[in-house]
């Protein structure tokens, strides 16, 4: 919902991009360090594996799949050897889940006294492109003032504390977390299945403290690909960062060595929000001022004044405060962060409403010219009487892993 | 406790003797007196019994083919778990393995190729007891414990029972939790008594309906002392109680405990009966003294690590630290709520606190999951 940018289309056909979609995809992110993940980035089969080594994690410049488990656990041992050995084993679930095989010794076929090693509900399904990606929070570089692992002081400056934003309702029970697993897939039960294995293979180093499903993607990094609509009705994602904008990522998406903390070189910076809509209301609310509030129409997603979904967006044609204009690039001194977010339904809230919303993902370079700049933009947005952010989280995601290496290695090394 | 079918279950007979099959120190039947047949040629691999017990397995293979035979030991990923080479035409070898529960193939190789014809085999049970005598004494000091326990929870649920019978509800409801104590510890092993079980400690939330009118046991004098305030009326159900934890008492002797699937299995029974039961106040919905059970089932669990543990520290060190760290950690989390010789009210245990004692479950129970693989190896 934020984070709209108006960045030219390189001059390339729509055809043209279609046909690169898969093939280049990341040429530009994985210049100069492994090109593994090229080959078998196909947008198209939802079987395929995307490939889990590489100079970036997957999971954030590759196609945004259907289906989300997010979750975030907190590290309940003090002992950083205890903590690293667990990353160990999560990377090496983690390469084999996402390659479609199961943990370990499989799910069948082991000792008949012992449980088996994966749960294997993911049994007989195709990898579904599953990508798992990993977050390191504030609170695991220093909690309470405790420098819990040794490593106070690698802690990125660009880890902030997110601020208190206007309007912020923020649930603790649902914010927060030392670490942040994002595993997204073509298939739902592949991606709790992953979660889930994690999960179990953490227990007594790591425990969830909170997680969120997520359907239907909200925005794409594939803009061959039809613009996903969010749970308001409106498209979502028409001018985000694609996957096959190697400038772009570089200068918005990816950390640099020279930026402060060399460990996050090639790793970037999550912003997670869980973003409660009011669905009721909304739905009360006329056209045109639904319209007039993101600043685009609903059918075609044309910027407020023009024909075109993708036409350069006339901001002094929207409201002042359309939530388009306000999230723009232009007003936002040039900022453009990557999103990658999920429409949520947890059922009903009790009242009868329905508690479902927009389970936002940003990725960038530096949350502090990022999320954050965007975010303060949006004090004045008009639609901020239709949502309400109720949990937050931040995370440095490290470089990607390169094989025989681990998640986090960069860090704990 | 949370059967599937509580009541279901009373009267029948008590279904755990067949426990005795499955014990430690005599699995040596399964060594060179009862060899399995293998029979060789070079196009077919015949294997006497398919179905075979744990431990120490001695194969008799025949070759009768015209080739040099192979016999192999497949694990099911297909790796070789082992195998006897130049078996020539004519002959016989006896080939040991100490066989794990679990699904084998056995392969014929005729000309050692590494392939032919081959037989599905299934090994249960954990006989691996039999073959170290560490594990037998860990078994017969088990059920030592299991005794001594059962005898506590009668000395105390006496007591309990005759301030219900003097109609004194706080003095009751004081003894109440720790009369509980020593049946915690060995819950699991009770529970193997299908008809005493439900008797004696059914919650009135997991009845059916037409099992209402049959419930008895601890958790209906609870009810009465906690919700009711009164006893009265319910005295024979002291009695009745005391008549069951005797039957219980006096079938022990006929009972043989097994290292994999009575201690180990019944270890990680234990967890789940907190991570169930306890960690969300459901056992003792009227008391609120599931703390008390909670340290009673992780007692029961720590004590059968105990004693197996020189044999867990031989064969999974790592296992063996990982549980030695989590039950340490479950302890100190436990003191934190310790309240005179109890524990608080667990309705006086905030939310975020029940996270933390469910975190801390959850960290002990998974490794201790892998107990009865450790002890079966």
């Amino acid at each position: 919902m934020t984070g709209e940018g108006t960045q030219e289309r390189p001059g390339m056909s729509r055809r043209r991009m279609l046909g690169f979609s898969g093939a280049s995809l990341l040429v530009g992110a994985a210049a100069g360090a492994g090109l593994d993940r090229v080959a078998s980035a196909e947008e198209d089969d939802a079987g395929d594996a995307i490939a889990f080594h590489g100079a970036h994690q997957a999971g954030i410049a590759t196609p945004v799949q259907d289906r989300l488990h997010f979750a975030a656990f907190d590290v309940t041992t003090g002992d950083r050897d205890r903590l690293v050995r667990m990353l160990k084993e999560w990377t090496a679930a983690a390469a084999a889940m996402t390659a479609g095989r199961p943990v370990g010794e499989g799910a069948v076929g082991g000792p008949a006294v012992a449980p088996p090693d994966d749960t294997g509900e993911a049994l007989g399904l195709p990898p579904s492109r599953l990508t798992l990606t990993i977050g390191f929070g504030p609170s695991l570089f220093v909690k309470d003032g405790e420098d819990r692992f040794g490593i106070r002081a690698r802690r990125p400056a660009a880890l902030v504390d997110l601020p208190h934003f206007p309007g912020d309702n923020l649930d603790p029970a649902r914010s927060g977390g030392d670490i942040a697993v994002q595993a997204c897939a073509d298939d739902p039960q592949v991606a709790v299945h992953a979660i889930r294995n994690l999960a179990r293979i953490g227990f007594g180093v790591a425990a969830v403290r909170w997680s969120q499903l997520g359907f239907g993607k909200t925005s794409s990094t594939t803009p061959d690909a039809q613009t996903p609509r969010n749970l308001f009705g409106f498209k979502d994602g028409t001018e985000n960062i694609a996957g096959t904008e190697g400038d772009l990522l570089d200068r918005h998406v990816w950390a640099a060595g020279g930026d402060g903390a060399g460990w996050m070189a090639g790793g970037s910076y999550l912003v997670a929000r869980r973003i409660r809509m009011h669905i009721e209301t909304w739905d009360r609310t006329s056209l045109r001022e639904q319209e007039d509030v993101f600043g685009r129409n609903k059918g075609e997603g044309a910027p407020a004044g023009l024909k075109k979904e993708r036409d350069k967006p006339a901001l002094a044609q929207m409201k002042p405060d359309a939530h388009v204009r306000l999230a723009h690039p232009d007003s936002n001194q040039g900022t453009r962060i990557l999103r990658r977010g999920y429409s949520f339904t947890d059922g009903s809230d009790g009242l009868g409403r329905l508690d479902a919303g927009l389970f936002f993902i940003a990725f960038q370079r530096d949350p502090r010219t990022g999320f954050i700049r965007v975010q303060n933009s949006l004090a004045t947005d008009a639609l901020n009487e239709y949502i309400q952010h109720v949990g937050s989280g931040v995370f440095a995601c490290p470089p990607g892993v390169r094989e025989g290496g681990y998640w986090g290695e960069t860090l704990f090394a | 406790m949370r059967p599937v079918s509580v009541l279901a279950l009373a009267g029948a007979a008590a279904v755990s003797m067949s426990l005795l099959a499955a014990c430690g120190g005599d699995g040596d039947e399964a060594g060179a007196a009862g060899a399995v047949a293998v029979t060789a040629t070079d196009d077919s691999c015949e294997v006497a019994k398919t179905d075979l017990p744990a431990g120490k397995t001695t194969f008799k293979v025949a070759n009768k083919g015209s080739k040099v035979n192979e016999f192999e030991v497949l694990k099911p990923d297909g790796k070789i778990l082992a195998e006897r080479e130049n078996i020539g035409p004519g002959t016989s070898v006896d080939f040991v393995v100490n066989l794990p529960a679990g699904k084998y193939r056995l392969l014929c190789s005729a000309g050692q190729t590494g392939k032919g014809p081959s037989q599905d085999v299934t090994v249960t049970g954990g006989a691996a007891g039999g073959a170290d005598p560490r594990l037998s004494k860990a078994a017969a000091d088990y059920k030592a414990f299991v005794i001594v326990q059962t005898d506590d929870t009668i000395a105390k649920t006496e007591k309990f029972v005759a301030a219900v019978k003097d109609g004194d509800v706080e003095k009751a409801k004081e003894l109440y939790a720790p009369s509980r104590v020593g049946w915690e510890t060995i819950e699991p092993v009770a529970e193997k008594f299908g008809d005493l079980d439900p008797k004696v400690d059914a919650r009135e939330a997991d009845l059916k309906p037409e099992e209402k009118k049959d419930w008895s046991g601890w958790h209906l004098l609870e009810k009465a002392l906690w919700k009711d305030g009164s006893v009265k009326g319910k005295e024979k159900y002291g009695d009745q109680l005391l008549a069951d934890l005797g039957t219980l008492k006096s079938r022990l002797p006929g009972l043989t405990l097994d290292p994999v699937n009575d201690m180990a299995g019944g270890a990680k029974e234990l967890l789940d009966e907190v991570a169930t039961g306890k960690v969300t106040g459901e056992e003792e919905a009227f008391s609120h003294t599931d703390l008390v059970d909670f340290k009673a089932n992780v007692d029961g669990a720590k004590k059968i690590y105990d004693l197996l543990k020189p044999v867990v520290q031989e064969r999974d060190a790592q296992l063996a630290k990982d549980l030695d760290d989590n039950f340490a950690g479950v302890e100190t989390l436990l003191k934190k709520h310790a309240k005179g010789d109890g524990y608080v009210s667990y309705d006086k245990v905030g939310e975020d606190e029940r996270k933390e004692l469910a975190d801390a479950v959850n960290a002990l129970g998974e490794p201790l999951s892998r107990l009865a693989a450790a002890v079966a190896k």
